[in-house]
C-alpha cells in the first residue's frame, strides 16, 4: 500500500429517511480541521434515494466535494448495499481518512468496510489529532468502560477509519451559499448483493429526547428511589428550559426509558448546566457527562464519585433540595440566557 | 439447526481500578465475567435448541486458557460444545487479526445456520469484531438484535435503532449480535456444572487453523496502540453542607453573579 497516494478527508453522510443525521455536521466540522491541518479537501459521501437536496446542506457544513451515490437500492440502511457502495469507491478514489458517526448504523457499517478493504478501524473516537510530523491521524478513544483512554494509530494501512461518537466534536457555522463539487457516482448494486430485507422502520412513539442539543440536562439515578422521582425531575427540566437524563442505574432499574441514559453506553453529552441527581458516579456516567460546562451534583453520600466532578456539589436529600430548585427557576422565571 | 456462539471472558469493568502513578490497569482481584451482550447471545441460541428439536449449540472464544472458566460456565448454561482458541501468535490483536482468527476457526467447524455474537464486549466496546467475522465469512449480518422469529430457514429480527427499531428478514445463515433487551441469560444448573466440568475443552493453536502468523495477532492488527493514559480528572469543585434552603439559596446567589443565568 502506498500511503502517499491516498489523500482528502471523507465523512460518511448518514441520512434517515431524507434526514441527515446530526453527527454527520459534527463530523463535517470535526474533518475540516483535519483537512485544513492537513492541507487537503473535505469530501462527504452520501447515498440514498432523491438525496439531490441534502448536497448543499453538506456543503454549506463544510465539504468541498459530495460524493453521492443515488439508487432505490439504497433507500433505506443495510449493512451490504452501503459497505459495498462505499468499499468500491473509497478504493476507487482513495481518501486518506474516513470518517463515521458511531451510531446504530456507523457501528454496523464501518467494521464491515475495514474487514473488506484490510484496514484498521478505530471505535468511539473522543478525540481526533493530526500528527503534527508525518501528517498521521491519532485517535483517541475511551476504554475499559472509560477507565482507560487509548491513542490509536495506523501506521502502515489507508485510508484510517475512525467510528466518532456523537455529541464530542464541535459542528461548524454554516456558511450559506457556500460553492462545492457533487460527484454523481455510477452505483453497481444488484438485487443479489444485499440479503437482509427491511421490512419495517418503526419509531418508537415514545417522546425523541435530544439529550445532545440539550442546553440543560436533569438527570436522575438509583438515589431517586422510584420511577416517579422523574416526573420531580421533569418539572425541574422544564422549569430550567431543559431535558431529563438518566444513569444506567435507573434505566437498568426500568425507572426510564433507555433514550434518556447518559454514559459510556448511553450518550455523550456537554451541556451548560448538568444537574445529577441521585447519581453516585460510576466512571461510565462521568465519562459520558464530566465535559459539562457546569455540573450540580445532589447527592446524600458525601463520597460519592460524582462530587469529584461536579462544580457545585450539594450534600443531603435531593427530595428538599429539588422542589427549592423548582420554586426558585420558576419564581424568577429566567431561562438560560441565550448566546 | 447448528448454531455457533462467539464469547469471551472479559473483566468486570465496574471493579477495574488504575494505578494512578502508572495509568496502567490493575487486574488483580478484578474477577472475569462471561461479557453481558455474549450471555444474551448465548441464551438466544440456547433459547432455540429449547424449541427446536436437533439443535447444537457450540460456543467460541478467542484469549488466555483460563477464559476456559468462562466456556464451562456457557457449558453449564447448557451449550453442547465449546471450543477455545488460544495461541500465543493471537496476543495482541486488535479487531481485524481477532476476526480473522474466529472467522478461520468457524470455517474449520464448517456448518452453521445462525453464528450469534454480543453486539460488543464491555472491555473494548468496539462492536466490529461481529461484523467483521460475518465479512470473512461472506454472510449477512444484523447487528443490535433486539427480537428474533425463526421461521423455516429463514429469520425476522428486530434490530435496534436509536429512535425506535427495524424489521429485518434474512435467509440463513446468518450473524446476529445480540443487546440486553433481547432476553434475559438463564442461569447454571447444578447438573449442568457437574457435567461442564467433567468434559475437556479442546484448545486451538495457531497449528490447527489454516492461517500463518502473519494473519493473526499483534503483527497481522492494522490499529497499534500508539499510547493509553488515565482520562484527565476534572478539577474538583465545591461541597456544600447544611440546610437545603440556605444552601439552594446560596447556589442560585452564585449562578447568578457567574451570570450562568
Amino acid at each position: 500500500m502506498e500511503l502517499k497516494n491516498y489523500k482528502n478527508v471523507w465523512v460518511f453522510a448518514e441520512q434517515r429517511a431524507g434526514v441527515i443525521t446530526p453527527v454527520v455536521l459534527e463530523l463535517l466540522g470535526e474533518g475540516r480541521r483535519l483537512a485544513d491541518e492537513i492541507g487537503v479537501k473535505l469530501c462527504a459521501i452520501l447515498l440514498g434515494e432523491n438525496i439531490a437536496s441534502l448536497t448543499d446542506t453538506l456543503i454549506e457544513y463544510g465539504a468541498d466535494i459530495v460524493y453521492t451515490a443515488d439508487s432505490p437500492l439504497l433507500k433505506n440502511y443495510t449493512t451490504e448495499g452501503y459497505a459495498k457502495v462505499i468499499s468500491d469507491v473509497i478504493n476507487e478514489y482513495m481518501p486518506e481518512i474516513v470518517l463515521y458517526g458511531a451510531t446504530n448504523i456507523g457501528r454496523d457499517l464501518a467494521p464491515r468496510i475495514a474487514a473488506r478493504i484490510g484496514v484498521g478501524l478505530t471505535a468511539d473516537c473522543t478525540k481526533l489529532e493530526i500528527d503534527p510530523e508525518d501528517k498521521k491521524l491519532m485517535q483517541t478513544r475511551p476504554a475499559f468502560g472509560g477507565n482507560l483512554m487509548a491513542t490509536i494509530i495506523c501506521p502502515d494501512t489507508r485510508p484510517q477509519m475512525s467510528t466518532v461518537r456523537p455529541g464530542v466534536m464541535q459542528k461548524s457555522q454554516p456558511e450559506k451559499g457556500k460553492n462545492g463539487q457533487i460527484v454523481k457516482l455510477q452505483v453497481a448494486l444488484a438485487d443479489k448483493d444485499i440479503r437482509t430485507i427491511v421490512r419495517e422502520i418503526v419509531k418508537s412513539k415514545k417522546e425523541l429526547v435530544s439529550l445532545t442539543d440539550a442546553d440543560v440536562i436533569v438527570s436522575g439515578g438509583r438515589g431517586l428511589g422510584s420511577p416517579e422521582g422523574f416526573e420531580l425531575l421533569k418539572k425541574l427540566a422544564d422549569a430550567m428550559g431543559g431535558v431529563v437524563g438518566a444513569s444506567r442505574a435507573a434505566v437498568d432499574s426500568g425507572w426510564i426509558d433507555h433514550s434518556h441514559q447518559v454514559g459510556q453506553t448511553g450518550t455523550t453529552v456537554k451541556p451548560k448546566i448538568y444537574v445529577a441527581c441521585g447519581i453516585s458516579g460510576a466512571i461510565q456516567h462521568l465519562a459520558g457527562m464530566q465535559n459539562s460546562d457546569l455540573i450540580i451534583a445532589i447527592n446524600k453520600n458525601e463520597r460519592a464519585p460524582i462530587f469529584g466532578v461536579a462544580d457545585y456539589g450539594l450534600v443531603g436529600d435531593l427530595y428538599e433540595y429539588i422542589p427549592l430548585l423548582i420554586a426558585a427557576f420558576e419564581e424568577d422565571a429566567l431561562c438560560l440566557k441565550q448566546e | 439447526m447448528k448454531i455457533l456462539v462467539c464469547a469471551k471472558q472479559v473483566p468486570n469493568t465496574n471493579e477495574v481500578k488504575i494505578d494512578p502513578v502508572k495509568g496502567t490497569l490493575i487486574r488483580e482481584g478484578v474477577e472475569s465475567i462471561l461479557n453481558p451482550d455474549d450471555a444474551n447471545a448465548l441464551e438466544a441460541a440456547l433459547t432455540i435448541k429449547d424449541h427446536i428439536e436437533g439443535t447444537t449449540v457450540t460456543v467460541i472464544s478467542m484469549g488466555p486458557p483460563q477464559a476456559k472458566e468462562m466456556l464451562n460456565e456457557c457449558l453449564a448454561m447448557g451449550a453442547d460444545n465449546a471450543v477455545l482458541l488460544s495461541d500465543r501468535a493471537f496476543g495482541g490483536a486488535d479487531t481485524w487479526a481477532t476476526s480473522n482468527t474466529i472467522a478461520a476457526a468457524l470455517r474449520k467447524i464448517g456448518d452453521y445456520d445462525i453464528i450469534f455474537a454480543g453486539r460488543q464486549a464491555i472491555d473494548g466496546d468496539t462492536a466490529q469484531v461481529g461484523p467483521q467475522i460475518a465479512e470473512r465469512l461472506d454472510i449477512p449480518q444484523i447487528t443490535y438484535v433486539q427480537d428474533i422469529k425463526i421461521d423455516g430457514r429463514k429469520v425476522v429480527v428486530q434490530r435496534q435503532l436509536e429512535d425506535g427499531y427495524e424489521v429485518i428478514e434474512a435467509q440463513l445463515p446468518v450473524m446476529l449480535t445480540c443487546i440486553k433487551e433481547l432476553n434475559n441469560p438463564r442461569y447454571m444448573t447444578v447438573e449442568g456444572i457437574y457435567d461442564a466440568y467433567a468434559s475437556e475443552i479442546p484448545v486451538w493453536g495457531l497449528a490447527d487453523l489454516p492461517l500463518d502468523e502473519t494473519k493473526v495477532g499483534l503483527k497481522a492488527s492494522p490499529t497499534k496502540v500508539f499510547r493509553s493514559f488515565t482520562p484527565a480528572p476534572k478539577g474538583k469543585g465545591v461541597v456544600w453542607k447544611g440546610s437545603p434552603k440556605e444552601l439552594t439559596g446560596k447556589l442560585w446567589e452564585e449562578l447568578k453573579e457567574k451570570h450562568i443565568i
